[in-house]
């Protein structure tokens, strides 16, 4: 209570620049030891980390289920892939940090529009109307000739290489700090939010809605609450996405990619952050690294087919996910 | 002065009269009982009264603010507070973080302020937690506080609700057979208890009970209800002598139904 | 009558046609549901192998058999006995494995697992069937039975709907007056209840699965023969059509489904002739959100209310 002006900024920005800076130093570590293909799938999967841990405050936090989240990631990927190609054409560094975030506003007033009719639903009801929503933006996608249609849209830059007198920062690595930012930034949001007053409303209305709000939650409120902040991370998602790839189709947003996501979640625990972030990474590099060299020692495509299993698997035998509820601190804290 | 004022409250499911033209005054500071048989319609007077159920009929005002168009955390933030018959606790959360929840209405900080993780977060954050804290310790939950609410014993689970309602800082509170499933003696210890909140908090106190014994210790008014009506109110002695009430609770056939 | 009423008699057969096909589909996802509360992702998959199983039912008669199926009324009843025998295997191997042992799991856990299964079997059936698409084989001529003006009555749109009509009608009756469909009933209005009252619960559910899985494949050579194309991934998308059809009548509710189903059918025939072909699958999503904001439980389903 009696902390120093400087103790009291540490505690505020503390873990968001050390996390940075950990960033930093882990993508010269990857760039230094691995090849171009591992590279790309390194930043996939922080694509999918915020995806993932964005989807678990809707599906694990406040115990709503969206089955239409590569909805959302879509509307980020276009709105910033369009920014990036087509409105400003060579974008210096900082732009790509505003094309995310513009991607992730429209998501969240995407957001908006479905959570808020959806809320009168509940269960399945809302998963179906989220799915059809996801569907929806896809066939709007497909018609729009400004953003490619069914061709999609190719191009689409990282920033320009730097190069500090011989040291040159690749676009790859640039790209990765601009990825890193965003990665922090939501999972530090997200966990503070969830670590709080008003994180506790979200748990509430998951564990019993009308207890909630006969304890004064305003439930409705709650959950357009969640929805919003949820498809705005996603958005940001979906424009690491685009900027990893470097080329968006609309036949990557399909219900299979909100599938991957709702895994993440499921895999890693509902309710647990950490847990998406071990799952993101742990599927990311399972389906693109492991996977892809058993399919190429034995000459055919398994990957599609062990996954779905391992999937049914999980639920039959760990059906609360690897963490379960808990975060990965939990686990070394004495109970 | 009148904290709350219930009038002709009806609820009808389809062709079944619930409660039927319910009348209730609760004056500031008093503890009332609501008793009847099983299936008489108590909770479902609680949940008119909170907001749960829209009454088909009939008007609630709360401190003279009709509750007719507030949803029921509006309700709770005019002041009702409430227990649940077949307790609704946040099973998987803690028991700190139950009664926290219900404080929620009383953060002064934002949801930015604990984004940023700004000084008035922690200043709020640690405020709500030592009333949420000093609330367990009146009931003696405070060493458990940090357990899953859902592993409690059944009686702390009852004491529970009744910590996690009054974190709300109601002004009137409603309690829904708190002493069910406990024993004599925990009973005679819980109804001590709420005579003695109901006077540190200057509450008032409505109380459900199908057991009558137990209210006429403590509650200086009692209605019952049977079959949705109210068939007699009064002080508990007037109660226990009234002969509709005996035939209510003794299954006398009143000219067959 | 003019050209517009005579085309749009047309539509209307094409859309009541293409809409008993969605509700024999929509009646699997309703009665799973209905007893299991669950949204059986794996009934579209059901329904693709029961179009393969017709394929290759075809392939081995002439193969092994030596016998030619010659086109017509009774290479459909028998193809139809196939892949009703074949989809009802499946739909009980999947209800034994896979959501059996996570009765008691919270709900999230079968869905996922469901989803997981028609994954499983779309990415199995293009590793086994081989992606590219393949020829259904001819099942019966199709003929015209009548014209008025431009529009006609053709035999395939005569047969799809006496078929849908047939497999409809004999579900409703077993459902009413059979033990087995009043049991089929008590389960599904309160499955603790029925297994006290001596009902075994784990048959009836296996019952429900094999009826909804048969219907699939019913559904599967309808298709077959109206549009003669078959892939591992075509079930994804009448899937969900299904499914939106299920739960736009209400799911749970059987007549639902099937008013549910012939709604989809009219609208998605309308759509395409009269707006825009592009959006066709946009519109069968925006009307289900449209319908459900209004009626949140579907148009026949029940509002219930949580006791507290």
């Amino acid at each position: 209570m009696n902390d120093t002006p400087v103790k009291k900024i540490w505690k505020s920005i503390g873990t968001p620049v050390l996390s940075i800076v950990g960033f930093a130093i882990l993508g010269q570590l990857i760039e230094g030891s691995t090849n171009q293909y591992v590279q790309l799938v390194c930043l996939g999967a922080l694509a999918n980390i915020i995806f993932a841990i964005s989807l678990n405050l809707v599906n694990g936090f406040t115990g709503q289920f969206s089955i239409g989240h590569a909805g959302f990631m879509a509307v980020g990927a276009y709105v910033s892939g369009y920014l990036s190609t087509e409105v400003v054409k060579v974008p210096g560094l900082f732009d790509f940090f505003w094309f995310a975030i513009a991607g992730g506003l429209v998501a969240a007033a995407a957001g908006y529009v479905v959570g808020l009719p959806s809320l009168r639903l509940r269960g399945d009801y809302l998963a179906i109307v989220t799915l059809g929503f996801g569907e929806i933006i896809r066939v709007i996608l497909i018609n729009t000739p400004a953003v490619g249609g069914a061709r999609g849209m190719g191009n689409i830059p990282r920033p320009v290489q730097v190069e500090i007198g011989e040291y040159a920062l690749t676009p790859w690595y640039l790209y990765f700090l601009v990825a890193g930012f965003f990665v922090a930034i939501s999972f530090i949001v997200l966990w503070r939010l969830t670590h709080s007053t008003h994180g506790r409303a979200f748990l509430s209305v998951r564990e019993d809605e009308i207890a909630a709000q006969a304890m004064g939650i305003d439930t409705t409120k709650v959950k357009v609450r969640a929805f919003v902040i949820s498809s705005f991370f996603c958005g940001i998602s979906g424009a690491v996405f685009a900027h990893a790839n470097q080329y968006l189709n609309p036949s990557t947003f399909t219900f299979t990619k909100s599938v991957d996501a709702i895994v993440m979640v499921v895999l890693g625990g509902l309710g647990s952050l950490t847990g998406s972030v071990v799952a993101a990474v742990g599927i990311t590099f399972l389906m693109e690294l492991g996977l892809r060299q058993v399919t190429e020692m034995i000459g055919i495509d398994l990957r599609m087919v062990i996954y779905p299993l391992i999937l049914i698997f999980f639920m039959i035998l760990r059906p609360q996910g690897i963490f379960g509820t808990k975060e990965l601190p939990d686990l070394w804290r004495r109970r | 002065m009148n904290i709350l004022e219930a009038k002709n409250v009806t609820m009808q499911f389809g062709g079944l009269k619930a409660v039927d033209n319910f009348n209730l005054t609760l004056i500031q500071g008093e503890l009332a009982g609501l008793i009847g048989p099983n299936g008489a319609g108590k909770t479902t007077v609680f949940n008119c009264l909170t907001g749960v159920y829209k009454p088909t009929h009939g008007t609630v005002h709360l401190s003279g603010v009709d509750t007719e168009p507030l949803k029921p955390f509006q309700i709770s933030h005019l002041g009702i507070s409430r227990t649940f018959q077949n307790i609704r606790l946040f099973k998987d959360l803690t028991v700190l973080e139950n009664v926290l929840i219900a404080s929620n209405q009383h953060a002064k900080h934002t949801m930015l302020d604990s984004i940023a993780r700004l000084p008035r977060h922690f200043r709020e954050e640690a405020r709500l937690r030592d009333k949420a804290m000093e609330l367990l310790r009146i009931f003696n939950l405070e060493g458990k506080s940090s357990i899953e609410s859902g592993g409690l014993p059944y009686g702390e689970q009852r004491k529970l609700e009744i910590i996690r309602a009054l974190a709300t800082d109601p002004k009137v509170l409603f309690l829904d057979e708190p002493a069910a499933g406990m024993n004599h003696k925990e009973t005679e210890g819980l109804m001590d208890t709420i005579a003695k909140i109901r006077k540190d908090f200057g509450l008032t106190v409505l109380l459900i009970e199908h057991d009558m014994k137990l209210v006429m210790g403590i509650c200086e008014r009692i209605l019952v209800l049977d079959h949705g009506v109210t068939i007699a109110q009064g002080n508990p002695d007037s109660i226990r002598k009234d002969p509709k009430v005996i035939a209510a609770y003794l299954g006398v056939d009143e000219g067959g139904h | 009558m003019s050209d517009f009423s005579q085309e749009f008699i047309q539509h209307l057969i094409n859309g009541i046609s293409l809409g008993s096909i969605y509700a024999l589909i929509a009646l699997g996802y309703t009665m799973v549901y209905g007893i299991l509360q669950l949204i059986n992702f794996a009934h579209s998959e059901v329904y693709m192998i029961g179009a393969f199983a017709a394929y290759y039912a075809v392939k081995l008669t002439s193969t092994v058999l030596g016998v030619t199926l010659v086109p017509g009324f009774l290479t459909l009843v028998f193809l139809i006995v196939v892949a009703m025998i074949v989809c009802s295997v499946l739909g009980l191997t999947i209800e034994r494995l896979a959501y059996r042992p996570l009765r008691k799991a919270p709900k999230l856990n079968i869905l996922i697992t469901a989803i997981g299964v028609s994954l499983l079997l779309q990415n199995a059936g293009q590793l086994l069937f081989g992606a590219d698409p393949k020829f259904f084989p001819n099942v019966m001529e199709d003929s015209t039975l009548a014209t008025f003006g431009v529009a006609e009555l053709r035999l395939f749109d005569v047969v799809v709907l006496g078929v849908g009509v047939f497999f409809m009608t004999a579900l409703t009756w077993m459902i009413q007056n059979t033990k087995t469909g009043k049991a089929m009933r008590a389960v599904s209005s309160n499955a603790t209840v029925a297994s006290l009252m001596g009902i075994n619960v784990n048959y009836i559910i296996g019952i429900t699965f094999v009826i909804g899985s048969s219907l699939a494949g019913v559904g599967a050579i309808l298709v077959g023969m109206k549009y003669p194309k078959i892939e591992p991934l075509m079930g994804a998308l009448i899937g969900l059509k299904a499914f939106v059809a299920a739960v736009l009548g209400g799911i749970g509710s059987l007549t639902g489904a099937v008013l549910g189903g012939v709604i989809m059918g009219l609208c998605e025939e309308m759509v395409v002739a009269y707006l825009s072909s592009t959006y066709r699958d946009a519109f069968a999503f925006g009307l289900l959100i449209l319908i459900l904001i209004f009626r949140p439980a579907g148009l026949l389903g029940k509002a219930s209310q949580e006791k507290v």
